[in-house]
This record gives C-alpha cells, sequence and structure tokens, in this order.
C-alpha cells in the first residue's frame, strides 16, 4: 500500500471526529427533558386533554402548526376540527398558549435539548411569564 | 459484464421502488384531526370595499380615534421619526392624497381638510404582482393579505406600491409598541407590513376596526352585491379614489 500511514492517519482523524458527539458526552449525565403541564388553566380542566393525543403532539405539533399557518392567512379558515368534533380556533396565541402558558417549561425544555429554535416567537407572543422582551 | 439490457431492467426496477418509497411514506404518515374550516360566523363577499366619508370628519380626535382603534389591537409599532416609521392607517391632505385632480382650484375647505389612507385593497394590486415570494396576495374576497411568515423583506412591494401604504420594519418592533394586545402577533425585523382590512375580524363575523370606531363615518361591504349598504351609498353620493389612472382598482372610495 502506497503512502499507508497517510491512509491510515487520515482514517485515524475521521473516526475520531465522526465520534466527537458520543466520546464528548461520555461521563456526562442523561437529564431527560420534562415539560411542565402545570400551569393554572390546566389544572383547572376536568379532564386534561391537549386538541390532538399526546403521542400525535408529541411528534407532529410542528406540521399541525404549520398547517395552521397556512390554513389561517392564505386560506382564511380559522376553525380547526379535531379527531373527537370539538372545535378550536386556529392560533398559537389565542389556542395554545392560553393553556401552555408556561412557554420556558413547556416549549422551551425540549426544543433547548434538541437544539432547535423556532421562530414562532419573533413575531408572536409569548404568554406573560418572563414578560416581554 | 453487465449486459445493456439487464442495466435497463436493474434501473427501471430500482426507479420503481423509489417511486413506490415516496408514496409508501405519504401513507404511512399520521394525519389526525378531520379538517380545516371556515367559521360559521365569518362574513362573506365577493369583494370587500370600503367608503369613507371625509364631510363626517371634523377634528384630529375623529382621526385619532380610529388610527388608535387600529394600531394598538394590531401591536403597530409609534415610530416618530419618519424615515422608519410604520403605519396601517393614517392621514394626509387632499393634495398629496388626490394628486392631479385640479387640487390647486379646489376650495380652501377641502385643501385643507385631512383625509383617511390606507391600504386601498386594489383589485390589480402591483404589490401582489412583485412579491416574489407570494407573501403577499389577493384572497378570493378581494382583501390584499399579507403572510408575515413568508416575506423576505425585499421591498418590492414597498416600491409598487403607488399609495405608500406599506411601510418596512427597519428598527425591532417591540421596542416601539407601549402596550401589547396578546391576541395578535407583533412583526418582526425586517418584514413589510400594512393594512389587512381586519381579515382576522372579518374571518370571525366581526367588520374592521376602523369601521367599527368610526361610529358611520366609514361603510364597509360587498361591492358586487348590488343590495348592499356600500352600493347603495355609491349610489347616492358622488366618490373618489386615489390615482385610478394608474389602473390598480382602488377598493376604497371617498366622499368628498
Amino acid at each position: 500500500m502506497y503512502d499507508g500511514w497517510k491512509i491510515i492517519l487520515g482514517l485515524v482523524v475521521f473516526v475520531i471526529i465522526v465520534t466527537l458527539p458520543f466520546t464528548m458526552s461520555v461521563g456526562k449525565t442523561y437529564v431527560q427533558p420534562k415539560p411542565s403541564l402545570d400551569t393554572p388553566e390546566i389544572q383547572k380542566m376536568e379532564k386534561k386533554q391537549c386538541i390532538e393525543s399526546k403521542q400525535y403532539m408529541r411528534e407532529s405539533h410542528i406540521k399541525l402548526l404549520y398547517s395552521w399557518k397556512d390554513y389561517a392567512t392564505r386560506e382564511g379558515k380559522r376553525v380547526y376540527i379535531a379527531s373527537d368534533g370539538k372545535q378550536y380556533e386556529v392560533s398559537l396565541q389565542k389556542t395554545c398558549m392560553k393553556c401552555h402558558s408556561n412557554k420556558e417549561k413547556f416549549c422551551d425544555e425540549c426544543h433547548n435539548y434538541v437544539s432547535v429554535k423556532p421562530y414562532c416567537w419573533d413575531c408572536h407572543i409569548e404568554p406573560k411569564v418572563g414578560g416581554l422582551k | 459484464m453487465i449486459t445493456r439490457r439487464e442495466f435497463l431492467k436493474i434501473s427501471a426496477f430500482a426507479s420503481l421502488m423509489g417511486l413506490g418509497g415516496a408514496f409508501g411514506i405519504e401513507a404511512l404518515e399520521k394525519k389526525q384531526g378531520k379538517e380545516v374550516i371556515k367559521d360559521i360566523k365569518a362574513l362573506k363577499a365577493k369583494r370587500w370595499a370600503m367608503v369613507i366619508d371625509t364631510r363626517k370628519f371634523k377634528t384630529q380626535e375623529d382621526f385619532d380615534k380610529i388610527i388608535k382603534a387600529c394600531h394598538k389591537p394590531h401591536n403597530v409599532p409609534e415610530i416618530i421619526n419618519p424615515l422608519h416609521e410604520v403605519k396601517w392607517i393614517w392621514t394626509e391632505d387632499y393634495e398629496h392624497s388626490f394628486p392631479g385632480t385640479a387640487e390647486q382650484y379646489i376650495s380652501k375647505e377641502v385643501k385643507e381638510r385631512k383625509f383617511l389612507l390606507l391600504c386601498n385593497h386594489c383589485d390589480n394590486a402591483p404589490c401582489t404582482r412583485v412579491c416574489p415570494v407570494k407573501a403577499t396576495f389577493k384572497r378570493e374576497d378581494g382583501i390584499t393579505m399579507q403572510d408575515m411568515h413568508r416575506c423576505i423583506g425585499c421591498k418590492f412591494c414597498m416600491a409598487g406600491c403607488p399609495y405608500g401604504a406599506r411601510n418596512y420594519n427597519f428598527l425591532p418592533p417591540r421596542d416601539y409598541i407601549k402596550e401589547f394586545n396578546n391576541e395578535y402577533p407583533t412583526r418582526t425585523l425586517g418584514v413589510v407590513e400594512k393594512c389587512t382590512f381586519c381579515n382576522e375580524r372579518i374571518d370571525r363575523g366581526l367588520l374592521p376596526y376602523c369601521v367599527e370606531a368610526s361610529e358611520g363615518k366609514i361603510i364597509f361591504g360587498d361591492l358586487f352585491d348590488s343590495n348592499s349598504e356600500i352600493r347603495k351609498v355609491l349610489s347616492e353620493n358622488i366618490v373618489i379614489r386615489r390615482k385610478v389612472e394608474l389602473g390598480t382598482q382602488p377598493m376604497v372610495f371617498y366622499i368628498i
């Protein structure tokens, strides 16, 4: 093998870089994000149920919000009929955040953990807990 | 050695797999919720239009009340510097509102009168034609809507609009809003904004804020409905529109 040591050195560097995300977290304790549902509005609810099932909301809330955005602003459709037949107003501020009034402990909990930065809050006003900027 | 025939067979099979995969993934994707529909209370029209009876506006207070009724709930920033200001509805004198209509010869009273200006929601809106991302578009009911989610802040629409109805957010708008309406979003730095004919209110069966606050000085209705109040007002009064010679077909009419 010509220049074998160069190839092997390159491979070693490559493997080190690729495995960095794993090797860097060795020894650190895993902290599971726990979005909090403890808001006065949710406490007051008899049946603590979001507009759709927990699993669906967990997996696809951004898809739902994206479709809501288009329905409301582009088509003027502002009533969402959920799987159980209940109707909700298509609005982030008036529907979602009315119950989940704890953005820092609910939205940010997971978003920070997976390092995603949704830009919803550039325009949409978050509920007053931490206050507005 | 692979033959030409075999190669074609393999590639045909592979492309079939690719197509099938896309459909498969689509089918597996979870769809929940029945549907999203229009509110039954929503006001319906083929072409929303507005008549402003400028004779009924007497004092500055009359204007201020309407401007405040619009700007406050829509979280419009109050910026004093005219280079950076943002406005959805504002006032101007005759000469600058209706140039080219023999303004030098009109009566002193009209010359000094103020006129309420806003987005004209033109039937043939130049802003929607120049927008490269379709952030501004015509709704079916004639409202020239602005989708803040899509706006890239290129300012083409500002150049396209002959009425100065569009403002760019040169400064972070939240720094200039005194009191927030938590039921409506603000805008962000670097997008263009304007009056939206309160489409969010129309969709819920309410009249625009300015119409509500004007107490009869502004009439709002369906231009294409011959029995509507606005058509009655238009047939009984002589009205003018801003810069009709440009062919934009503005939907805001002024009784002088």
